[in-house]
């Protein structure tokens, strides 16, 4: 198989070389992580690690199994086989409320809010303060400072998400999993809905959360915003791990690790506009 | 907080500092905004507000018997049974399921408190526990169905109307209904027992006292935190229509009987039931999950545990409705919980305001639908209208409270207010 030759060919970097692992313990990671849905494997034997104040991006086409590996991580869905550990420590996440409790939050691609409830319901969702008599006011007031520390545009914290644009949607979710303190933060495409400088300020978001120490996990088809925060690039193709790479590696090599050949759709359009501009040019 | 934001915050207060929200500060101001909540499909309690005037000038015009204080405190009676019973209603809607058998639990329980109370010379309170018990249990029946065989709540229910339909007449025998004594308290407590003036006045001035209080405390916070807050004079203004409201409302009753301690029992289910719902982290679960259950699923919210609570609840309130019934009727027959009572139950809380799509509703729309229905029920019956005529009445005005949720729930989508 091509994709199978071409990911071994690739440098994988180790963690010794790696200039923010080093010898520390990973704060996530797996090993082995297959999941099986019906005849379709969805993973298959995928290794993952993470460490504390890292950002990792997992990158990959679509139907690669990033969304199903961010599921697992969070609890929705449980792996085949495979062994997850967390803190140096072996867990199983059976559930959603597991994975939170470890400090594992997710910002899931289609948010998962309640859209009949308002901004602050939803940050709070599952966690609210104060079970027999729900204080409003720290809550809202909690809501307001996570708002700003996203520098989000969210008119009014009282109004139901319903009435929220995509990007404000996108802000209220990742504010969320921001509440917990958490010690590692999957984003499952969390630029996509955004515009141009609510993209920046997710990508500055994330990288205060490094600085914070938190691990990152970050899913994105968006190969400039992968660049631009993460330390480290790790491909799945067809539910496989196909390769590391640093932030720098060159785009050619990541598209070839992403859809497993040097001669792809990517590549043909690259030659035939470069065939189509030369002419121009020579004149 | 950049110091941009901080300086925006300390002119005004924190979450009026984004200048595209238009707030509501004025008199002028707080009924524009209602009109547009009005016109977006936020309806509220609007519909049943005016349904009752409409109801009440027709029935008044046809028949001035029916606002006359006693015939409204009859109606209070009659609205706390199946009120309870609408209670449990609103419960299970908010979770975007549906008990079609309230009625039948509802007359299984009467039968039971027949049986063992008359039949069997069990103490009264001893039977009334074990009736409530018993439709607890039959939620949690209900409640393993749907989370651990994923049976559909409308049919699970619809099995449950017809076999506890079967347990109730199986109770009951050959005889086919049981008086209950007259004079013991339950009895009276379905038919006559009425508050005390005194006590009635003085209940209606604590309600708008314990509702000023509270906004007052909550304003003082606010303001400390730097949010927004009513000013006091708004609150002063809203404590006092609530009190000249109710006290009005308890004059009337005075006029006649007086205030019914089975109504007060409903009413204060109802105060209850809005607390846990609105202020309290299971409200917040129940009003999640029928939003959207996988979202909630996924803020660790166990999902299971939410909707056993909302069935258990729902039978529960509806095995006390029952209760109710037959204290109110002196008698626990075969006819108890048929009929329009588990129709009645569920309009009267479409009606109030809760939808039948879940996520969104109230405690006090149990309370306003079943005084709409009730009234239906009342001015028609004064009419000496034929049943046949009043089943088709009660049919359509369940139709239309149907339509307007159905619209209001599209103008919502359109308005961006789901």
């Amino acid at each position: 198989m091509t994709d199978q030759s071409t990911g071994l060919e690739m440098t994988t970097i180790s963690d010794v070389d790696h200039p923010q692992g080093g010898l520390r313990k990973p704060v996530l990671s797996l090993r082995g992580i297959s999941k099986h849905f019906g005849a379709v494997s969805a993973l298959t034997d995928v290794d993952l690690d993470v460490h504390a104040g890292e950002v990792v991006a997992l990158v990959g086409d679509n139907g690669a199994g990033k969304s199903t590996l961010v599921k697992i991580l969070a609890g929705v869905h449980q792996p085949t086989s495979g062994t997850i550990a967390f803190d140096g420590e072996h867990v199983v996440l059976s559930d959603p409320a597991a994975a939170l409790g470890l400090g594992i939050a997710t910002v899931f691609q289609d948010l998962a809010l309640c859209e009949n409830l308002d901004v602050v319901a939803n940050i709070f969702l599952g966690r609210e303060l104060n079970p027999v008599r729900l204080d409003e006011v720290s809550m809202e007031l909690r809501a307001w400072t996570l708002l700003s520390e996203l520098s989000a545009r969210i008119p009014s914290v009282r109004e139901p998400v319903a009435s929220l644009s995509g990007g404000q949607r996108q802000t209220v979710a990742i504010a969320r999993s921001l509440l917990t303190e958490p010690k590692l933060i999957l984003l499952d495409e969390p630029t996509a809905a955004l515009g141009v400088a609510q993209t920046a300020e997710v990508l500055d978001l994330v990288e205060r959360v490094r600085a914070r120490g938190l691990g990152v996990i970050m899913i994105s088809h968006n190969m400039e915003d992968v660049r631009a925060v993460a330390d480290r690039i790790v491909v799945l193709r067809l539910g496989r791990n196909n390769g590391e790479f640093e932030p720098d590696a060159s785009n050619q090599d990541l598209v070839t690790a992403i859809t497993g050949a040097d001669e792809n759709s990517v590549s043909r359009r690259a030659s035939r506009r470069r065939a189509h501009q030369s002419p121009e040019q020579r004149r | 907080m950049t110091g941009d934001t901080q300086r925006i915050s300390t002119a005004r207060p924190l979450d009026r500092s984004d200048e595209r929200v238009k707030h509501t500060d004025t008199l002028g101001n707080m009924f524009s905004a209602f009109v547009d909540r009005v016109r977006s499909g936020d309806l509220g309690s609007l519909p049943v507000v005016v349904g009752l005037i409409v109801i009440c000038t027709a029935f008044e015009s046809l028949n001035p018997v029916f606002l006359a204080p006693n015939n409204l405190v009859n109606l209070l009676f009659d609205c706390s049974t199946v009120g309870v019973i609408s209670l449990g209603i609103v419960c299970i809607l908010m979770v975007g399921e549906i008990d079609l058998s309230v009625g039948s639990v509802s007359g299984f329980s009467s039968a039971l408190i027949g049986v063992l109370w008359v039949g069997q010379d069990w103490p009264v309170a001893v039977a009334i526990v074990t009736a409530l018990v018993l439709g607890a249990a039959i939620g949690a029946l209900y409640a393993f169905l749907f989370n651990r065989l994923g049976m559909p709540s409308f049919v699970s229910t619809l099995a449950g109307l017809l076999a506890w339909l079967g347990l109730q007449l199986y109770l009951l025998g050959s005889s086919g209904s049981i008086n209950l004594p007259y004079g013991s308290p339950l009895v009276n407590f379905g038919q006559m027992l009425v508050m005390p003036p005194i006590v009635s006045y003085v209940l209606a001035a604590a309600a708008s006292l314990v509702v000023f209080v509270t906004g007052y405390r909550t304003a003082a916070r606010r303001r400390q935190a730097g949010l927004s807050a009513s000013s006091s004079g708004r609150m002063v203004l809203k404590a006092l229509l609530v009190t000249i409201v109710l006290e009005f409302i308890v004059y009337y009753l005075n006029l006649g009987r007086g205030v019914p301690w089975m109504f007060g029992l409903f009413v204060g289910l109802c105060v209850v039931m809005n607390y846990a719902l609105t202020r309290t982290k299971w409200g917040r679960s129940m009003s999640a999950v029928g939003g959207n259950r996988e979202a909630a699923r996924r803020a660790g919210i166990n999902v299971r545990r939410v909707y056993s609570t909302a069935f258990m609840l729902c039978s529960t309130l509806a095995a006390a409705g029952g209760i109710l019934a037959a204290a109110r009727l002196a008698s626990s027959s075969q006819q108890a919980g048929t009929g329009d009572v588990n129709l009645n139950a569920i309009a009267a809380a479409v009606i109030g305001g809760t939808s039948l799509f879940g996520g969104r509703g109230s405690a006090y729309s149990a309370l306003l639908g079943i005084i709409v229905i009730q009234s239906i029920a009342s001015g028609l019956t004064l009419l000496d209208l034929s049943s046949s005529l009043r089943y088709m009445i009660t049919g359509a005005v369940l139709a239309i409270a149907v339509i307007v949720d159905s619209l209001a729930r599209r103008s919502r989508l359109s308005h961006g207010r789901a």
